[in-house]
């Protein structure tokens, strides 16, 4: 247990995470950072070389990102804990964050960055044969599939990188999209056609997951006729998009209608006051780490704007009056 | 004590399989991730519980044998051995009191 109310709080520890760390360890309200016990360094932790961060013109890989935006955000003083949060209650003053260590830590303010969890395609062997032949890390499980044919689903960024990088050790990469055309960005497409090892699959779906004790096989449905294939493959890596991470904040904090944490316009207000959200927890939209960045810097921003009204305002009766000329308003 | 150490294709059999206490198996390469966020984990789980369960980190990447007999397709994956045998496979990064749940069985 904590008796010291810090300024700021910060869930989670990708580039949003990280930049609003920075901006508000800059701003002197000593953020304290949350990271995750397992998951420090977000979604980028887990890809290769991210070509298209602002900066390096030469690429960078995600974990050494990852690894930069982290020193930076301590540099200011940003105090970082390796740990996950369990519980958080952010309706009252101060909001309180208890972690899996069982302390509880208090804020004025608390700045969301969850991210997001990778979505699983909800087919009976998925969980079962995961680490024999199901993965969701292409960059971690890929080179032991050298000679091997394997399926990559899914039509996006991820999935054509994953798809990409799996051509270094795999035999073939069998690209399977329930479209006949990608999400991905141009660049990435052109890699992918171009390159020899890479099948695409359009217009299917992965409807059966064959295996006892390793997966052995798949079986595709063309989603137009209804046909189904098996394809005999020892590897499925599934990229069919995020689900945000809010399993936290239940009852607590406006969601939208698809699930992720409602802000006020371009603002990283919730509807709670001095509770701010950024990065893809808020975003379904572009998902990307330079905008994930930049909505961090928004939130730091916000929170510290927040801060200052509330040092400016005598407490209680003031607050009591704003509210009934607010209702007054209304 | 139970300070952790790293086994190899060659020193698998005497490492493991031979041991009298109970050896959990983390295997690992330098490109992943996770794996790297598990390490710090395992680090205190061989300080606190290295008596009862010892902890022995291989790297798959130099170890290619070991890590084909038994069949790892995804790291990390923390395989549990008792008197030779593999009782229990774990995959995937998990936070310290989820690993802990899954070892309760052998930190008795």
């Amino acid at each position: 247990m904590s008796d010291d109310v810090r300024d700021v709080i910060i869930i989670g520890s990708g580039p949003a995470g990280y930049t609003a760390a920075v901006y508000a360890a800059r701003a002197n309200l000593r953020p304290l950072v949350f990271e995750g016990s397992i998951t420090f360094g977000g979604a980028l932790m887990t890809t290769t070389e991210v070509e298209n961060y602002p900066g390096f013109r030469d690429g960078v890989m995600g974990p050494d990102l990852m690894e930069s935006m982290r020193a930076q955000a301590e540099r200011f003083g940003a105090e970082l804990v390796t740990d996950d949060v369990t519980a958080v209650e952010l309706t009252g003053d101060p909001k309180s964050v208890t972690t899996g260590r069982g302390e509880t830590h208090t804020a004025r303010a608390v700045i969301l960055a969850t991210g997001s969890a990778y979505r699983e395609i909800g087919l009976p062997n998925e969980k079962r044969l995961s680490g024999h032949g199901v993965s969701w890390c292409a960059t971690c499980d890929g080179f032991f599939f050298r000679g091997q044919d394997v399926v990559v689903v899914g039509g996006g960024d991820s999935a054509i990188e994953e798809a990409t990088f799996l051509t270094k050790f795999a035999d073939s990469v069998t690209l399977v999209h329930r479209r006949d055309s990608l999400r991905a960005s141009k660049v990435m497409q052109d890699r992918a056609f171009a390159n020899p090892k890479i099948r695409m699959r359009w217009n299917s779906e992965v409807a059966q997951i064959l295996g006892a004790d390793k997966l052995t096989g798949l079986v595709v449905r063309d989603t137009v006729t209804g046909e189904t294939e098996q394809l005999d493959v020892t590897g499925l890596f599934v990229a069919i998009g995020h689900d945000p991470r809010v399993e936290l904040l239940t009852g607590q904090v406006d969601l939208t209608d698809l699930g992720f944490i409602a802000v006020d316009g371009r603002s990283s207000r919730t509807n709670v006051p001095g509770v701010f959200a950024c990065g893809d927890v808020v975003d379904h939209e572009y998902m990307q780490a330079v905008t994930a960045a930049g909505s961090g810097c928004v939130a730091a921003l916000d929170a510290e704007r927040y801060l200052e009204a509330l040092a400016d305002e005598p407490p209680a009766e003031a607050a009591l009056e704003a509210a009934e000329v607010g209702s007054r308003i209304a | 004590m139970g300070a952790l150490k790293n086994t190899t294709d060659a020193t698998f059999d005497v490492d493991v399989l031979a041991s009298e206490t109970p050896v959990l198996v983390d295997f690992w390469a330098t490109w992943c991730g996770p794996c790297r966020a598990m390490a710090p984990i395992l680090d205190e789980l061989a300080t606190e519980h290295g008596d009862k369960l010892q902890v022995v980190k291989l790297d798959t990447d130099a170890n290619p044998g070991i890590t084909a007999r038994y069949g790892i397709t995804s790291i990390p994956t923390m395989n549990i051995y008792v008197k030779g045998e593999l009782v229990k496979s774990i995959t995937g990064a998990k936070p310290k009191p989820a690993l802990l749940k899954e070892l309760a069985d052998y930190l008795l």
